[in-house]
């Protein structure tokens, strides 16, 4: 067992960043992502990580920059969060399209307006599109493994995509817990140096970012589809030997009790481990609730997320973002979708919007209202908003 | 800081062009889509002509990317990279940087190899001159080499900020009230300069071997460079296409268009007009389309004595710079 | 995942930027490390400047916990700061545990004034000592948050003093560690409790 090292999420990162070594790290600094960055810096400034630091001036340039020296066939980290996310969306797109294994770490953010720095989830979420492999982690352990993970995923040649990975802003990303490290020696053996792709050879010349018209632009988006498809298999591979290696293993659906559970509270990011006390309560109670975790969110786990819901009668949602005028927020569509062919009643909640505090009394109230559903067998028509004040929830 | 200038530090190369014409150059090959007598192509041929390592190529989009990497094919014969319109120096920062720490770490075997960026006058006076001025600020060893044709050409001839007064283009047209840009281009050259890297200049097609000497020069500094190429777009500017040399000419001539460069802080003038040999502005304008309404139907006096004026008030400027004294 | 148990002990600090209240509560959840507890300290930032209110938390457990939540219910309510309570008043006890709950403060007067004050359920026990003294006398500046984790650790066994010893000489090396060193355990020893 490796020596448990009091740090919180920000830290976590920049110290198992550390540890995978990576050639180019290229950030603009955001709260709460500050701190990542600021360690890192310090480890280069120090001499104790050999690595091109590019204080870059935006975060557009920070994520251009990554692409640059991803393609140079370096080992790139970036992170950031919220606005910083937003500015650089655009080449989130590119660098995938470029199957560029970038890895950014998120401190996941509430977006403006109104301007706010605590947590939400939609950030990382509005990113679903980008062709990124995203994933949420829920303290600060799993936020220094999956760095660790998130290189090896990322880089392998099977994948070769860029990788985020998101920790709830201050709750995680200030949040000091006892982390069990990992030694550099043991990092070595589990994460191969890079073996890119491609290569830019000047005896061996090829352009990259063509302009592709009608003609091949289709195509080339299918072969992208699959090649995020079939990530799947390498992120579970990885998510085996990482176990192996730490005795810590991941699933891309982290299930509790959701085997036998009439209800099934389905969460991202760090309101898992409050759910999860309500959980414990509940079953001492005798209730029969239990929680699916969606930790991998891209590529979406469909058929593991219906295996976890499968016996249960109501999948309630819980979801730290909003998107407006749609038909639910994000991780209610995409659970609705996955589980339209005969799953169990989805019922979607919001929560926790711009860091308002998600209580175990809120997740609570969430699993009764479940409950109920469960008892009436009636679908709910409209979304619930926990909390939000001057309305009946 | 440099106690030597990069003129100093960089012994200057005989440019024999009959040599140089049988050499094997990392070029654009044959068949790219560019218009005919578009001087883009013309500034990349030159800049690579210049090259004496390997070099990696970065485009931002523009004209010259969309018409030479049409998948699948692609005229570049050195690795080459486009990402977006605004962040062509970033990614060659990028690229720099990534180099850079492969070769300290003995992950790729180490050998000079240059990093030039390619872009147009929106890509770098507009909506790339925040990446641009990062990356000349962290002073990557890289060469910028913005080749201003002084519009969005690519998406239909808008106005940049690289637009000469009057001209007129899509989003600024010759109108009945306002007759072309209202507005003079703004000095990139300067703002480049003002980041005190170690050279700064300008280039011009029609000036071949001050081109390759210059980039030569950019190429040998340890810092990050910036080239303007003076770039006439046949298309845009609504010019003969046979006109491009005599345009880029007159451009120098009339001294609208200047030939300098910044050496370490130093302004040095490498094309010297003398007055009597400074030909009235008009004689640039009048051979451009997108000027045709100060002349037709009705002669606009006003907008081509500011224009003179605005030239040589940039020129006086220049002199003083360059600590030189019209007789 | 395994069944959790709940032996979990919520700490609130209250301060003032710039006088290390996150500190504080990171140094008790280092201390709970040592000692092979598991802990969660997280601050409660909003666009605070020097001499803004912050809050703190601190969870800590001899088991494993998973809730990541602000602490709305403490056991312990720790406050850096005495000026803090002509702002906000009872809030800073809200949800504190009327029957084994603890209220520790930086304090001059005795801690029946505080109790009277507050008009706090007789139940709860109070420490007071008085922090920023101290910190001037001993320290040499006014910053009370390792002082009152001194009268904390008294006042409620939540982890062991030389273990709060150990994590702030290692947070603030050399000379200005020994001297919050014995910061801690004037408090530790000045601290009142009723």
């Amino acid at each position: 067992m490796g020596e448990i090292v009091g740090m919180t999420g920000d830290e976590s990162i920049a110290h198992a960043v550390k540890l995978c070594d990576p050639d180019v790290i290229a950030a603009y600094p955001i709260t709460p992502q500050t701190i990542m960055v600021e360690r890192l810096a310090d480890f280069v400034y120090d001499g104790e990580l050999d690595s091109e630091f590019i204080p870059v001036e935006s975060e557009h340039s920070a994520m251009s920059c990554c692409y640059g020296s991803s393609i140079a066939g370096a080992r790139v980290f970036t992170a950031s969060a919220s606005q910083g996310i937003a500015l650089m969306f655009e080449i989130l797109f590119i660098v995938s399209n470029a199957r560029l294994p970038v890895v950014m770490g998120v401190a996941n953010r509430a977006l403006s307006a109104p301007i706010n720095i605590h947590a939400g989830l939609e950030d990382q979420l509005v990113c679903r599109d980008t062709g990124w492999i995203s994933i949420f982690c829920h303290d600060c352990q799993s936020a220094y493994d999956t760095t660790i993970m998130a290189f090896k995923i990322a880089e392998d040649k099977e994948v070769s995509l860029p990788l985020m990975y998101g920790i709830d802003a201050f709750i995680i990303s200030h949040a000091l817990e006892g982390v069990e490290t990992l030694e550099k020696r043991e990092v070595e053996d589990f994460l191969p140096p890079r073996d890119p792709l491609y290569v830019l050879d000047p005896d061996d010349p090829i352009s990259v970012g063509s302009l592709a018209l009608q003609d091949s632009y289709y195509e080339l988006k299918y072969a992208q589809e699959q090649v995020m498809i079939n990530s799947m298999k390498t992120i579970k591979k990885v998510q085996e030997e990482f176990g192996e290696l730490t005795g810590r293993y991941y699933n891309v659906i982290n299930t509790y009790y959701a085997e036998d559970a009439d209800v099934i509270l389905v969460t991202q990011g760090a309101i898992t481990g409050t759910a999860r006390t309500v959980v414990d309560r509940y079953r001492r109670q005798g209730k029969k609730l239990g929680l699916a975790q969606v930790h991998v969110y891209r590529p979406f786990p469909e058929k593991e997320l219906r295996d976890a819901l499968k016996g249960a009668k109501v999948a309630a949602t819980i979801d730290r973002s909003i998107t407006f005028g749609a038909p639910g927020p994000i991780l209610y569509s995409d659970v609705k979708v996955t589980t339209s062919n005969g799953g169990p009643i989805i019922q979607g909640f919001i929560a926790g919007l711009g860091g308002r505090d998600v209580r175990i009394e809120d997740i609570a109230k969430v699993a009764d209202r479940a409950f109920e559903t469960a008892k009436t067998g009636e679908e709910p028509s409209k979304i619930s908003w926990v909390g939000v004040r001057g309305v009946e929830f | 800081m440099t106690e030597t200038t990069i003129t100093e530090k960089k012994k200057e190369k005989p440019i024999k062009w009959r040599e140089m014409a049988f050499e094997e150059r990392p070029v654009l090959a044959a068949g790219h889509r560019l218009c005919a007598g578009c001087a883009a192509p013309l500034v990349v041929k030159f800049t690579m002509m210049a090259t004496e390592d390997p070099s990696i190529c970065v485009s931002s989009t523009g004209c010259l990317e969309v018409s030479t990497t049409i998948y699948p094919y692609t005229a570049w014969q050195t690795p080459w990279v486009h990402c977006a319109f605004e962040n062509a120096a970033a990614v060659a920062s990028g690229i720099e940087a990534g180099l850079k720490a492969l070769m300290r770490k003995n992950k790729i075997p180490k050998r000079k190899t240059n990093v030039i960026a390619f872009s147009g006058d929106g890509g770098t006076y507009d909506i790339g001159v925040q990446a641009l001025s990062g990356a000349l600020e962290r002073g990557h060893n890289l060469t910028y080499v913005c080749y201003d044709n002084s519009a969005y050409e690519n998406t239909g001839i808008q106005r940049s900020g690289a637009t000469p007064y009057g001209a007129a283009t899509t989003t600024s047209p010759g109108g009945k009230v306002i007759p072309g840009k209202p507005e003079f281009p703004k000095d990139i050259v300067k703002i480049a300069a003002a980041h005190d890297v170690q050279y700064v200049a300008t280039v011009n097609v029609a000036y071949p071997k001050d081109f390759i000497k210059k980039i030569r020069k950019a190429l040998a500094s340890d810092d990050a460079s910036f080239i303007h190429a003076f770039s006439p777009c046949p298309l845009g500017w609504r010019a003969d296409s046979s006109l491009t040399i005599r345009i880029a000419e007159l451009a120098v001539e009339t001294c609208m268009y200047p030939l300098y460069e910044v050496d370490c802080g130093e302004y040095r003038l490498t094309k010297m007009i003398k007055k009597e040999n400074k030909v009235p502005v008009e004689e640039f304008l009048k051979t451009q389309g997108r000027f045709r309404h100060l002349f037709k139907p009705k002669r606009r006096d006003d907008i081509i004595n500011d224009t003179q004026k605005w030239v040589d008030w940039k020129w006086q400027q220049l002199l003083r710079l360059c600590g030189v004294k019209e007789e | 995942m395994s069944e959790t148990q709940t032996d979990v002990i919520d700490i609130r600090f209250y301060g003032r930027g710039g006088q290390g209240v996150v500190t504080a509560s990171r140094l008790i959840g280092e201390a709970g490390l040592l000692q092979g507890k598991y802990v969660h300290a997280f601050p409660a930032f909003g666009p605070e400047r020097i001499g803004a209110p912050v809050q703190a938390f601190t969870r800590i457990s001899n088991n494993r916990f998973y809730e990541k939540c602000e602490v709305v219910y403490p056991d312990i309510v720790c406050v850096l700061d005495p000026t803090l309570y002509g702002i906000l008043g009872q809030a800073i006890v809200s949800g504190l545990d009327e029957e084994k709950g603890v209220l520790i403060s930086n304090y001059k007067e005795s801690p029946e004034e505080l109790r009277k004050e507050l008009k706090l359920n007789p139940n709860i026990k109070v420490g007071v000592v008085d922090a920023t003294s101290i910190a001037i006398d001993v320290i040499g500046r006014a910053i009370t948050n390792t002082v009152i984790l001194g009268a904390l650790i008294k006042a409620a066994e939540v982890v062991d003093l030389e273990n709060i010893i150990k994590v702030t000489k290692k947070r603030f090396p050399g000379e200005i560690g020994e001297k919050n060193a014995e910061a801690i355990r004037r408090a530790y020893n000045e601290v009142v409790i009723s």
